[in-house]
């Protein structure tokens, strides 16, 4: 259900911009107009037709709720996945090298991250989102232009980046004492390989449960920028964007905001609880411990 | 008898003490290895043998360029490796192993069996996907383990296993070398005698070097040629097995020796009342 707005344009009758100011529909053999001629649009009409309009319109401009919910939690779920990945991207590889190689290289990479971490995350995000939402971005060859979705991307998996990086460098500076690093130095093991071959595999539990929650983390600030209005840009929506324009009418139409809020506060929650599960079922050991349970295999020694 | 193997000279490992609130100073060294000389010879075993703490590990480790001695020679087949970096000991790496005092600590525990005995074949650029799994499965068998182990976790063998997983990985880049600190230190006593055998097998058949490492005399003594002797970081006598046993030079040497378990009780007692002064 959560995952609907994975194929919003196949369910969806209509665009998430097309507006219906002058139609009507027919609701239980009867007709009403979508927005009535004092500006107050429909409210929910569940399946009284067919479908369409099954929470109402937004307002004003008369655009079906539901659809936009879809499409606006597209925007959401992709900004919160590829933010995400950005940022365990670069916390992997800045928390391997940094936890690996120590010295200086550890120094000039956690003063950097302490530079960012030193800010509010949310401000941060609004000074880099309404800078970049005015001129655009533009690094080299590559250019985004100022509308683009990709510039909250960026901005929040930029943002966020240190406070992945920062558990894993400490969980580096654990794994590299350990004797099987020593080991595979002793097979003429290079860096890299040290770093990728045998420290890496044993971030992963710890890297997909940061990378749900961070993506979970990810949407609620999203949210808050788009409400803020330094994220996604009119007339692309996003559940921040349609709280935000929900708050208009928070008297006469409270569905408007309150369904969107409820959407996200789910998501969140259901990325939490898969983050857990996927944890137990990737540890090599958890697996061990349930199969002894269900007595096919008796361990001979847990972990040292 | 030509060149020896292995020829190590003065070797130093001392580890500064560092303290200090905003600056590290150095406020005394640890003297792990203090002026260590050892040689071993093509197909010889020395054992080295010491209390707990005594420096054994760091020895091993300054000898393999594990850890950057402090000063001091180590010359490998005439070569001299101390003060090597990292990247030019690398080529030279498969000519000498190390099997580990912690069998499970060693091994990655996020890693198959497979790949662990496989990666130094790998490393070496050693045959395709179907070619390394046959290798694999032969070093596991070598040392008594079955190639259907090739897909599970360290976790799931016995700390007796896990030291012949430990000892397999050793094997698979063919060295000439094999460092083994206190290969059964960690394990049951029933399983000890097997583990030691296996080791001596794969000399015979390999005709492999070991400097054999332990705490206890009595372990040494059968599987080494020569015994060495350490006491806070110096060898304090080094000779033939037999001669340092029945013979010992030095007095550590011979309360190591009193410490050993004698399976025998007349034995037992006759050294005992030879220690002590009879009617006394
Ligand atoms: N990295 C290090 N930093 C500081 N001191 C160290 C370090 N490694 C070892 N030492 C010290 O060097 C001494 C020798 O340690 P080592 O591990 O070599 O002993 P060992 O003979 O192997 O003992 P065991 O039989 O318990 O394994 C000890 O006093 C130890 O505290
Ligand atoms: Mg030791």
């Amino acid at each position: 259900m959560l995952a609907a707005p994975l194929w919003a344009s196949h369910v969806a009758h209509t665009g998430p911009d097309t507006t219906h100011t002058t139609e009507k529909i027919t609701v239980d053999g009867e007709r009403r107009e979508v927005v009535s001629p004092d500006g107050a649009s429909i409210g929910p009409v569940w399946f009284g037709a067919d479908g369409r309009f099954f929470l109402g319109a937004d307002g004003r401009l008369g655009r079906d709720e539901m659809v936009r919910l879809m499409y606006g939690g597209r925007t959401s779920l992709l900004i919160g996945v590829a933010a995400a990945l950005i940022t365990t991207f670069l916390a992997v590889v800045l928390g391997l090298l940094a936890g690996y190689h120590r010295g200086w290289t550890d120094s000039v990479i956690s003063r950097a991250m302490d530079i960012v971490w030193a800010f509010p995350v949310l401000l941060l995000g609004i000074a880099l989102g309404t800078a970049l939402a005015v001129g655009g971005l533009q690094i080299g060859p590559l250019s985004i232009s100022s509308g683009s979705i990709w510039i909250p991307i960026l901005i929040i998996g930029f943002v966020y980046t240190p406070y992945m990086a920062r558990p894993l460098r400490g969980e580096v500076l654990a794994l590299r004492e350990k004797e099987f690093v020593e080991a595979a130095v002793a097979q003429g093991a290079g860096p890299l390989r040290v770093m990728f071959g045998e420290l890496l595999p044993n971030l992963w539990s710890r890297i997909i449960v940061l990378f749900t929650l961070s993506i979970a983390n990810n949407m609620l600030l999203e949210s808050a920028l788009s409400f803020l209005g330094a994220g996604v840009q009119p007339p692309a929506s996003s559940w921040g964007a349609m709280i935000s324009t929900g708050t208009e009418l928070i008297y006469s139409a409270p569905l408007l905001t309150i369904i969107p809020g409820t959407m996200i506060v789910l998501t969140v929650l259901s990325l939490n609880v898969f983050g857990d599960g996927l944890r137990d079922a990737i540890d090599p050991r958890s697996r061990v411990r349930l199969e002894a349970h269900a007595g096919t295999f008796e361990p001979e020694r847990e972990g040292a | 008898m030509s060149e020896p193997l292995l020829e190590v000279e003065g070797l130093v490992m001392h580890f500064p003490v560092k303290r200090g609130l905003l600056v590290d100073r150095e406020v005394g060294r640890v003297r792990a290895v203090d002026d260590v000389s050892l040689t071993i010879g093509r197909g010889e075993t020395l054992g080295l043998v010491g209390e707990s703490g005594c420096g054994k590990s760091t020895l091993c480790r300054t000898v393999l360029q594990l850890l950057k001695p402090t000063s001091g020679s180590v010359r490998f087949e005439g070569r001299e490796i101390a003060g090597l970096s990292r990247r030019q000991m690398r080529p030279l790496r498969r000519e000498m192993q190390m099997i580990f005092q912690e069998p499970y600590a060693s091994l990655n525990p996020r890693k198959r069996v497979g790949q662990i005995v496989g990666d130094p074949l790998r490393l070496q650029g050693a045959g395709s996907g179907a070619e390394l799994r046959r290798r694999v499965g032969e070093l596991l068998e070598r040392v008594g383990l079955s190639p259907e182990h090739y897909e599970r976790y360290p976790h799931e063998f016995s700390g007796g296993q896990q030291q012949r997983i430990g000892i397999a990985r050793a094997l698979a880049p063919s060295p000439k070398l094999i460092v083994a600190d206190e290969p059964v230190s960690k394990l049951d006593v029933s399983i000890r005698a097997q583990i030691v055998n296996l080791l001596d097998d794969l000399q015979d058949e390999m005709g492999l070097t070991y400097l054999f490492v332990a705490h206890d005399i009595g372990v040494v003594r059968h599987v080494s040629d020569r015994i060495a002797v350490m006491h806070e970081g110096r060898i304090v006598e080094q000779g033939p097995a037999d001669r340092v046993c029945e013979h010992p030079a030095d007095p550590y040497t011979e309360s190591l020796l009193a410490a050993v378990p004698v399976p025998d009780p007349r034995q037992a007692r006759a050294r005992r009342a030879g220690g002590r002064r009879p009617g006394s």
